[in-house]
């Protein structure tokens, strides 16, 4: 039995640090770069693990960014022990948002951040649960559609 | 048309030093919205908004944006210049208002590339 040859990354993402704020997704794209993944897939997954990175940060308070990179797909998952989505159907909504003033100043606040992960990720799950916190795992196969 | 070209007929402002001034100009994309941003602006574009905090830099990063002109005179935070200098983002502001800016790019020829 030979066991699929991965890259694994792991992060930390502090609660409200918006000076460190994207690193982890920065570092992955990165990572997907050197390896030579098509451009037009390493956006996706970035834009993915930024959107899922920003909402831990803002609605959680902190939480785990894990990328597992094999040759033919990348695995995201981004977990936290937040406080849970109540409604998990109204929270994929585009437009639908519990974002505070001084975080819509910001720019966030759009309702649109797990509209986006489901929209540029090849497969899209979510786990949630008040009290426990918020799994959410993403799946991007390599096969650039630029080619 | 090149990045450096817009920036000069515009007579904008670039914060930055270390952005591709080279870069191919795709189209362009105006929003205050990261997100909406991020789901809607491709590779290659210009970003008219009045955001000037560091996450823009960060969005602008993981898009491949050409440039971020930062409209309406608003304030551009000294950490988001960082944050674009350390990866290679052209930043440019100007007091013209957002929608003025957006017509002299399309007077130029930059649509919204779709
Ligand atoms: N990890 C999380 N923990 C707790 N609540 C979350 C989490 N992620 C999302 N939510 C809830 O789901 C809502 C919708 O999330 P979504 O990312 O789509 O929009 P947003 O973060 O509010 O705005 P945007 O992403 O457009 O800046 C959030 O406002 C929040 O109430
Ligand atoms: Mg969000």
């Amino acid at each position: 039995m030979t066991e699929a040859k991965s890259v694994k990354m792991s992060y930390d993402v502090a609660g409200g640090d918006f000076d460190r704020a994207g690193e982890a997704s920065a570092n992955i794209k990165r990572m997907l770069q050197k390896i030579g993944i098509p451009a037009d897939i390493v956006r996706r997954v970035a834009i993915g693990t930024y959107e899922a990175e920003m909402n831990v940060l803002i609605h959680a308070g902190g939480g785990t960014v894990n990328a597992e990179i094999f040759t033919d797909h990348t695995v995201i998952n981004i977990s936290d022990h937040g406080p849970g989505i109540p409604d998990i159907k109204l929270a994929m909504q585009e437009g639908w948002s519990t974002a505070p003033d001084y975080i819509r100043q910001m720019g966030f606040g759009a309702g649109m951040g797990l509209p986006n992960m489901m929209k540029c990720s090849d497969k899209f799950d979510i786990q949630s649960k008040i009290g426990e916190g918020t799994s959410i795992t993403m799946e991007f196969n390599h096969i650039s559609e630029d080619l | 048309m090149q990045i450096k070209e817009v920036i000069n007929s515009l007579n904008l402002n670039l914060l930055t030093h270390t952005g591709d001034m080279q870069m191919e100009v795709t189209g362009g994309y105006a929003s205050d919205l990261l997100s909406n941003v991020m789901g809607q602006a491709e590779p290659g574009m210009v970003w008219v908004t009045m955001q000037g905090h560091q996450n823009v830099a960060a969005v602008a990063s993981l898009i491949g944006l050409a440039a971020v002109i930062v409209a309406g005179g608003a304030p551009v935070e000294e950490d988001t210049l960082k944050k674009a200098d350390a990866n290679n983002i052209n930043i440019a502001a100007t007091d013209l208002p957002a929608y003025v800016v957006a017509g002299q790019l399309y007077a130029l020829g930059i649509t919204n590339g779709k």
